[in-house]
This record gives structure tokens, C-alpha cells and sequence, in this order.
């Protein structure tokens, strides 16, 4: 179990190595979330269009181990945003992965830019 | 500076220490603790939970900071092994030497562990700390790896041995409870109760054993059964010792303090031992000739040694409580004060329902003013304020049965408020916090939440029993301050459920983010996106794909999430009828998708394990040939179920697959708070179970009999009679009525049963609404029913002939490969999802 959560490591702005394009933006819904493949990776990107930004983290809930966050309803808690998991409404900070409403291991976060339209995911390797 | 020396950094030790550093006087003294455990103090009582997220951060009483800053010692793994009365000194299993000034003994117990023949072999486990945990986990997968269905036994069936039954079910094991007494809980239940939750439990799936004498461990090396003698015997794979626990009085002993017959360091109640430097607290102590294996009375005891060693006259209780409620195994079970006794010592009131599972009992003095005790299976929610009643001595109504019967008439509880206990009744026994101060926490701290005042109080954090009665007190206590706890459905919106309905109503609001901006603030949350969907949903008939980013991720794909993240896909079948093509169609439909198929409660298929990308794929091909969605994920209406009726029965009084088809065409479709079911059934043999679901029919001679607010699942009730013997369109007229009155009062996820029972005037004033029209709807509310039924259009359909729809049915955006993590593994010439390795 903590092997497949390793695999997750949250990168910085300042980390990324490669910009990896993901897809056009139209794939993403507005104010809702897609999941895109990097490497063995799957990365839950949201389009926060109501911040009008973007957030990436794993797709991997650390509770029950299932690759479902992307299909998670986003929101804010006291202006935080977050991603609550589809499965048990377990909610993680889109900013910096902590758990909000329990005490579950963080979830890695990842920075996302659009440039002409298209999504660019930071990965450090 | 004087030292005091902890042995043992378990839940008491370490309350132990939490109560002298919050003392002033406490910071005079060094504080050394030694803990042979590798980690530092976790919550024991919560141990279970360990089995959902293997999280030991989680269970940690205090993070190791907290010791540092409170400048105590703690040196972990290290047993104490000797104590050095003449010289004040302990020494270590390292032989390191310490001294002390004072010495508290908070070492616990173990399991007691039977001399069983065996009980040496691989596979036998006991169930007290988290590494205990860790190598059943791994025992468990290595059977699951070898061995589909593997069993495991759990000798005991007491508290603790019930708990592990339902861990060791829920690690996918068979589980087996063998106990040597003829009941379950046999220091807190008597013989009807038990039976009670034995049937509860077994319908669970929890196997129980009673009366048998384990003789021995069968298997080579490993476990592979146990033997009851007389060539009675049970095959499992692995056993959990739960037989109770012995104090680990070792220390005591070899040192010479006095001791108890059956072990146990004795102590006065000054918490000291035959040594007036020597303390010893928690489940070690032996106080009034008994060990206390609970929180509650072991942090009393630590409250009583930090006084003492601070000089102030604090002692022990002379009497010890001993209730208890169960948490975690999926049935309330409570005892409490005497839980039974002869018939000379007090009379006793009973309350049995069989077919609800639930078993109530209260002793009375003979006076019949004080409650001495009682026990509660299956409905546990007057636990706390019963226990409460016996704790304080409260005096009884007139009529004590109404404690657990209710009140007859109407309104009026017979406990009258929690606001009526004397404020230094304890409602948190576990860190014995009191009336007062969570009243004053609200009152004068200005603590206006639950949260709040349990984070001030500590109240609610043991346990959690007591959290019933503290949101009484909170709300209370807000009440007298002139405010009203406000229902709102979540900080985005200050409105409850039926107040947003009534304005996106009068506004015809059809988007969530205009109705955001316009009485809302923020972003929104996962709390009311998908309520508010389903209030779009309920006035427009709107389908879950027009907004699919506000809908809980069942609504938004249109399928029931699974434990895997695959998905379920179910069509309607009205009412239970379905043609041999249909089966066929199903039937090759699953085989060419490779799906588990399964015949539902609700009397139709239930096909597993399809991929986000093959739902529409799976739906293309149903819709061909006729089917429609059957929304099994939605908050919608499900199923109506039939039984066969005047058609093939000769007992039936009417048709009731004709009745249950059209009705279930009828509200197909239509979104409510929460899911509903129907039933009809051709006569008062009830075969078709009409009165366990939200609206039933049931054919008599001269009409129809209409009944609403039934439930199954986990607490069911059975449906009230709203209509007798009615003819059809008027049975349809009023559940018509009543269903459109549901939705539009009801809270975000109420079922129709709660709502009924919280209804104000409950069935009659429904009756006066729904057929008297005493509110002046009723026209309104035959008109909304129409205006949803005319509406329905099936969702999968639309979603199917849509491409931007179908183009959400993809796991990954940016590749068409498929999630990789799900896998599956055969059960019984099918398959389900692998478990996570
Ligand atoms: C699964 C489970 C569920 C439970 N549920 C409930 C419940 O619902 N309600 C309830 O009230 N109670 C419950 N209990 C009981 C409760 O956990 C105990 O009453 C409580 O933990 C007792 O605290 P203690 O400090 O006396 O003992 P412990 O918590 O056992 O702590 C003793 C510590 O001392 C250490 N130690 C022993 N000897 C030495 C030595 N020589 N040197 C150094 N260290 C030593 C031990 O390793 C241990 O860590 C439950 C227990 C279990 C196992
Ligand atoms: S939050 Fe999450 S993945 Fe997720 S299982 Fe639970 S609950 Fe899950
Ligand atoms: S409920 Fe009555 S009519 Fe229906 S199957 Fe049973 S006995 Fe026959």
C-alpha cells in the first residue's frame, strides 16, 4: 500500500522538469475534473473555472486506494479549494493536498498551466 | 526536583501525564515514562479502525512533540523489569537504572489466553495492539491468497470478541464466533437479548456458536479448526483469542506488593499500593477486588494518583460504572447499571420485537421510582439518556414502560430534556466531563457548535457515545440564548433543503451557479452541489446530464460506483415482469461484456465490474433491445415491487403485477431527497413486503389499502396506513400527493420513514394533507406529480445519442488505455473485484 502511495510526490513550480501536454482544454468540464495518464501515472486535473484556475493531484484517494478523485465534486471550505473523494467524501485541499476532514496522508499536488488552449501538466521526472 | 516514573505508556498512563503537565503544580516534578510498545500512546478503544486505512498516525493520542513540550521523557520500547523498593529505583530490560520519588504502575493487562491444546500453532492471534493487528492483516491475505472464502473463528463472544468478528469480516473472512456460555455478552446481556442480537448478528452474516467448549486446535504447524469434542468441529483458517484479559501484575509481584487471589496489584482509593510510593492505575489495578477493563473508570484512576501525588484529597468512587454501548459491529447494543437480576432485588419492564430485531429491558426498584439498569439490542438511541436517568438517580415517570416503549398519545417524550439533568451529572464519562460545563462551554465561552465544544470540553472524544446528548445540550443551551440553531445545508447557503427549494421554485432558477450568485456565497462544496441537483431535478425533471459536475459521481455517470471503481448497470424491469427475450437479451448483453450478474432485492438484474469507457457501450446495446435506465444510482424511485397477485395465486384479491407495473412506470424517473421503493401485494399475505417500502398497496376485499413510510435496511419500520380500502385511482391520487409532499419538505437524504416520524402530527396529519386538503395543495400537488411524470425522457438514451455525453465515458483524457489498477479475481464461476494487495 505505502509503495503505490510513494509513486505520488507533490512538485513545485520551481521542480518541474517537463511540461507534459495533457489535452485541450474543452476535454475538462467547467468546474469539474478529467484524469490524464503521465508515465504509470494517473493525475486528477480540475478546471476551477469559478477561481478561473487549475488544480492536479493524484487521482490515487489514500483511503480506500482507488483511482476515482478526478470524478470528485470540487468546491471550497472557508475558501479553500478542494476535491471531495466520490467514494467516501473524503476531502483533500486542491492547494496542498492535506486532508481537510480527517487525518489521511496528504494527496500530491501538481502545478498545471494552459497555454493556446491546451492543459500542461508539471511533472519533476 | 522530584521525579515520578511512569511504567507503561498506555491510555491511562498517558492520561495520567496529560492531567499532571495541565496542572500547575504538576510542572514541578520530572516526569519519565517507559513504554514497551515501539510507538507511543494510541487510542485502544478505536484499535478497529486501524483495519480501514492501516493509519497509526491516526489512533495517536498525542504526537511524540507533545511529549517534548511538555518536557516529559518518554522512552519507548524499553520494559521495566524490576522495581527496587529500599532503594526507590526501577531498572530496564536494557539494565539501565532509574529513580524515583514516586512510581505509577499503568502497565495493563494482556489477553488471557486459555492453555488450550494448540493454541502454540500459526494462525492464532489475540487482539490488543496495533502489531497484533498488523499480522492478522498479513495472515489474512496470505488464506485469501490460498483460499478463496477462508474462515476465521473468534473464541469469546463478549464485547471485544464481537468487534473482532466484524473486523475479521470485514478483512473478507468468514467469520465464526465461538463462545463457551449459552449467550453472547454474558456479563452484560441476559438470554432473550442475546438471542435477539444473535439473530441480527447472524443476519449480518456473522456466524455464532454458543455453548461449546474448545478441547483443542486442530492442524499441522498451522491452524486448521478447532475441536468441541464429541466429534463436533469447526474448519477455519485462523482464530482471534478473545477471552478475556489478566492484569500485568508481574512487576507487583516480584517485588512483593500485596496482590489480588486472581492477580492485580490491590490498591486503596488513593490509587496506592501496599507501598505508599507506589501507584497503580488502569486495567493493572485491583480496586474493590475487581479490575475495570474500561477507559472510563482507568482515566478516574488517573485523575485520583495526580492528586494525590499533588496533595490534594481526591479519591476514588466506592461505586463503578460499568455501562457500556457498542460501537462499530452494525447493531446498537447497550448495557447499563444492573443489566438483570432475580425478581426480589427489582422488577423489570420488557419490550420485545422480533421482527425488528430489537430487544428493550429496564429494571425498577420495587417502588417503582428509581432505574437500576437495563439493556438495549437493536435500538440504542435512548442509551444515553437512560444511563444518565440511572446515573442520577432521576425519579421515573408514572408509567416507566414509556421509557422504552414511547409515550402513548401524541408529542410529549416521557424523558422530558436533556436540560432537565443537574448540572453536575457526568455526560461524557470517558473524560468525565459534565452537564455544566459543556452548558457554560455554550453559555459563557461563546462555543456555538458541537466541534467547538468538543474541542474546549473534551467531551465526545473518548467513545463518542455521549455525542447525541452533547448536540442536545449545544442546541439547547443556543435556544435559551434567543438564537436558533439554524439548519443550513452547508456554509455556501443559509437556507435549509426546503427553503432553497421554494426559491429556486419562485425564481424558476434552472443553474446552480445563478443560484450561487444570487442567495449564495463562495464556490460551493460537494454538500450542496448535488442538493441542489436534485431540487432542479425534482421541479424540472431535469436529467443528470445537463449539470454533471454538481452531481455525486453516481448521477454524474449515470451507474453505481463500485468498491473497485468500476461501475453497475442495472435496467428497469417494472415491476418484476420481464419477458424470456428480455432474460436472454440481459443475459448475453453481461456475457459479451464479462459482467457478474445478480437478481436484486428489488426484482431485477444487477450486472457488475463495467469500465467507465463500456457503459455506454453496455447501455447502446439494452436500449436496443427496449430497455431503459433503471436508476438504480440515483435519489429516485427504484423499484415496485410485486408479487404475483389474482393472476397465478389463488389467494390474490387483485392484480398486483398490472397495479406495481404501472405505478412503477408512473414515477420512474422522478429525483427526491432521497431514494424510494414501492410495493404491491395481492392480498394480506403481504408476499410482495409492500409495507417495508416507502409507498405499498396491499388488494382487500373492497379496495386497495395504501400505506406510507416503510423502510428495510438498517432500521427498518414498517409502513403506517394512510387510506383503506380505496379504489385504484384514488390510491394513486394519494401517494401522488404524498410523494410530491416528501420532496418538497423533506431534508438532503431523508427517506420517507424519518421524515414521516419527524413530521409534526405524523400519519394523521398527513392523512389531513393528502386527503382533506387541510393545507390547500393538494391541486398543487397533483399538478407538480403530472408535470414530472408527462416530463420523463430516459437519461441513458440521451446520453447514449449525445456525443459531448459520450465523450465523458473515458478513464483518462489524454489516452484510451483503461484504468489499469482494476483487477479481478474468480468467484464462484464469476468474478469480483481483486482486493488491494
Ligand atoms: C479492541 C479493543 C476495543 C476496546 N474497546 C473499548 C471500549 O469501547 N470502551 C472501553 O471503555 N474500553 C475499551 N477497550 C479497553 C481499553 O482499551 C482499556 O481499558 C485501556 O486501554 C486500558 O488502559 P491501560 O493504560 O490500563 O492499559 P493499556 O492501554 O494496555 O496500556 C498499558 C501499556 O503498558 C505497557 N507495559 C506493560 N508492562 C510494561 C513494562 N513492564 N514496562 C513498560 N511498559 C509496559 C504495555 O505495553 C501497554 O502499552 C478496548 C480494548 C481493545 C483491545
Ligand atoms: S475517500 Fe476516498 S477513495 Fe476514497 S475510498 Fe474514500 S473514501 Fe475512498
Ligand atoms: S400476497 Fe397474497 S396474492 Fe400475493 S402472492 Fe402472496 S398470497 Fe398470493
Amino acid at each position: 500500500m505505502i509503495s503505490s502511495l510513494k509513486t505520488y510526490e507533490t512538485v513545485t513550480t520551481e521542480k518541474v522538469k517537463v511540461w507534459f501536454k495533457a489535452a485541450p482544454t474543452s476535454r475538462f468540464p467547467k468546474n469539474g475534473g478529467a484524469c490524464i495518464k503521465y508515465k504509470d501515472k494517473q493525475i486528477a486535473v480540475f478546471n476551477f473555472a469559478r477561481e478561473g484556475r487549475w488544480y492536479a493531484c493524484q487521482n490515487l484517494c489514500p483511503h480506500k486506494m482507488e483511482m476515482v478523485l478526478s470524478r470528485g465534486i470540487i468546491g471550497e471550505e472557508n475558501m479553500e479549494p478542494k476535491v471531495a473523494c466520490p467514494l467516501h467524501k473524503n476531502t483533500f485541499s486542491l492547494k496542498n493536498g492535506n486532508h481537510l476532514n480527517g487525518d489521511l496522508e496528504a494527496i500530491a499536488t501538481y502545478p498545471v498551466k494552459v497555454e493556446d488552449d491546451i492543459v500542461y501538466v508539471g511533472f519533476s521526472e | 526536583m522530584k521525579t515520578i516514573i511512569v511504567v507503561g505508556n498506555g491510555m491511562v498512563g498517558y492520561k495520567f501525564c496529560e492531567k499532571l503537565v495541565s496542572r500547575e503544580e504538576g510542572k514541578q516534578f520530572k516526569l519519565l515514562v517507559f513504554g514497551e510498545e515501539p510507538r507511543a500512546a494510541y487510542d485502544r478503544v478505536h484499535l478497529s479502525e486501524y483495519f480501514e486505512n492501516q493509519d497509526a498516525k491516526a489512533l495517536e493520542l498525542a504526537p511524540l512533540t507533545w511529549y517534548a513540550e511538555n518536557n516529559i521523557d518518554l522512552i519507548v520500547n524499553e520494559r521495566v523489569t524490576d522495581i527496587h523498593r529500599s532503594k526507590k529505583s526501577i531498572t530496564t530490560a536494557s539494565d539501565q537504572e532509574f529513580f524515583y520519588d514516586h512510581l505509577v504502575l499503568a502497565t495493563g493487562s494482556v489477553p488471557f489466553v486459555p492453555p488450550i491444546n494448540g493454541v502454540e500453532k500459526e494462525g492464532v492471534f489475540v487482539y490488543r495492539t496495533i502489531e497484533d493487528l498488523e499480522s492478522m492483516l498479513s495472515y489474512a491475505e496470505k488464506i485469501k491468497k490460498e483460499n478463496k472464502i477462508g474462515k476465521a473463528a473468534i473464541l469469546g463472544g463478549g464485547l471485544l470478541g464481537l468487534e473482532a468478528g466484524k473486523a475479521v469480516m470485514d478483512m473478507g473472512l468468514e467469520p465464526h464466533v465461538v463462545e463457551y456460555a449459552p449467550k453472547l455478552m454474558p456479563r452484560q446481556l441476559d438470554s432473550r437479548s442475546s438471542n435477539v442480537l444473535k439473530l441480527t448478528l447472524e443476519s449480518t452474516g456473522m456466524n455464532i456458536h454458543l455453548g461449546k467448549a474448545t478441547n483443542k486446535i486442530l492442524g499441522n504447524g498451522s491452524i486448521t479448526g478447532l475441536d468441541f469434542g464429541e466429534d463436533d468441529m469447526l474448519n477455519v483458517d485462523m482464530l482471534v483469542i478473545s477471552a478475556g484479559i489478566r492484569p500485568r501484575d508481574e512487576l507487583g509481584k516480584t517485588c512483593n506488593l500485596e496482590m489480588g487471589v486472581r492477580g492485580g496489584i490491590v490498591v486503596d482509593d488513593k490509587m496506592r499500593t501496599s507501598d505508599p510510593n507506589i501507584y497503580a492505575i488502569g486495567e493493572v489495578a485491583l480496586y474493590n477486588q475487581m479490575i475495570y477493563g474500561l477507559v472510563a473508570p482507568g482515566y478516574e484512576m488517573a485523575e485520583v494518583a495526580v492528586n494525590q501525588i499533588l496533595q490534594k484529597e481526591v479519591l476514588m468512587q466506592q461505586h463503578i460504572d460499568m455501562s457500556t454501548k457498542l460501537k462499530l459491529i452494525g447493531v446498537d447494543v447497550a448495557s447499563f447499571g444492573i443489566p438483570y437480576m432475580p425478581a426480589d432485588k427489582g422488577l423489570s419492564i420488557i419490550y420485545e420485537n422480533k421482527t425488528k430485531g430489537v430487544y428493550k429491558r429496564i429494571n425498577v426498584s420495587h417502588d417503582g421510582k428509581t432505574l437500576l439498569g437495563g439493556i438495549m439490542v437493536g435500538d440504542a438511541e435512548d442509551y444515553s439518556i437512560l444511563h444518565q436517568m440511572y446515573l442520577n438517580n432521576i425519579p421515573l415517570p408514572e408509567n416507566a414502560e414509556e421509557l422504552i416503549v414511547g409515550a402513548r398519545g401524541e408529542g410529549g417524550s416521557p424523558f422530558g430534556s436533556a436540560m432537565d439533568l443537574p448540572d453536575d451529572a457526568v455526560i461524557c464519562s470517558c473524560e468525565a466531563v459534565t452537564k455544566g460545563a459543556i452548558c457554560c462551554s455554550v453559555l459563557e465561552d461563546g462555543n456555538e457548535t458541537v466541534k467547538a465544544v468538543a474541542k474546549a470540553t473534551k467531551a465526545t472524544s473518548g467513545c463518542g457515545g455521549c455525542k447525541p446528548m452533547v448536540a442536545d445540550l449545544v442546541k439547547e443551551s443556543l435556544k435559551t440564548l434567543g438564537k436558533t440553531v439554524k439548519e443550513r445545508i452547508c456554509e455556501h447557503f443559509d437556507f435549509s433543503r426546503q427553503e432553497l427549494f421554494d426559491i429556486v421554485k419562485l425564481r424558476g432558477i434552472k443553474d446552480y451557479y445563478e443560484l450561487l450568485d444570487a442567495v449564495g456565497t463562495g464556490h460551493g462544496c460537494e454538500v450542496c452541489k448535488p442538493t441542489i441537483a436534485a431540487i432542479f431535478a425534482s421541479l424540472h425533471n431535469e436529467t443528470a446530464n445537463r449539470q454533471e459536475t454538481i452531481q455525486d459521481t453516481n448521477d454524474r455517470f449515470l451507474a453505481n460506483i463500485q468498491r473497485n471503481g468500476t461501475y453497475s448497470v442495472v435496467p428497469r424491469v417494472a415491476g418484476g415482469e420481464i419477458t424470456p427475450k428480455q432474460l436472454i437479451a440481459i443475459g448475453s448483453i453481461a456475457q459479451k461484456f464479462d459482467l457478474y450478474t445478480k437478481i436484486t432485492g428489488g426484482q431485477r438484474i444487477d450486472m457488475f465490474g463495467a469500465k467507465l469507457h463500456e457503459l455506454p457501450l453496455i447501455w447502446e446495446a439494452l436500449i436496443k433491445e427496449g430497455f431503459e435506465t433503471g436508476q438504480a444510482y440515483g435519489k429516485s424511485l427504484r423499484t415496485v415491487k410485486s408479487c404475483v397477485g389474482s393472476t397465478w395465486c389463488r389467494y390474490g384479491m387483485d392484480e398486483s403485477v398490472s397495479f406495481a407495473v404501472e405505478i412503477e412506470n408512473r414515477y420512474k424517473g422522478i429525483r427526491s431527497p432521497h431514494k424510494f421503493k414501492g410495493g404491491v401485494s395481492g392480498c394480506i399475505r403481504e408476499c410482495a413486503e409492500a409495507r417495508g417500502k416507502d409507498f405499498g398497496f396491499i388488494a382487500v376485499e373492497g379496495g386497495w389499502n395504501v400505506y406510507v413510510g416503510g423502510n428495510g435496511g438498517a432500521s427498518p419500520k414498517h409502513a403506517e396506513l394512510l387510506a383503506e380500502k380505496v379504489d385504484k385511482a384514488t390510491a394513486i391520487k394519494y401517494v401522488d400527493r404524498f410523494i410530491m409532499y416528501y420532496i418538497k419538505t423533506a431534508q438532503p437524504l431523508q427517506r420517507t420513514a424519518p421524515w414521516l416520524e419527524k413530521l409534526e402530527g405524523g400519519i394523521t396529519y398527513l392523512q389531513n394533507v393528502v386527503i382533506n386538503d387541510s393545507l390547500g395543495i393538494a391541486d398543487e400537488l397533483d399538478q407538480e406529480m403530472q408535470a414530472l411524470v408527462d416530463s420523463y425522457k430516459c437519461e441513458w438514451k440521451e446520453a447514449v445519442e449525445t456525443p459531448e455525453i459520450r465523450e465523458r465515458y473515458t478513464h483518462f483524457v489524454n489516452s484510451d488505455e483503461t484504468d489499469s489498477n482494476i483487477e479481478f479475481v474468480a468467484l464462484r464461476e464469476q468474478k469480483m473485484p481483486k482486493e488491494w494487495a
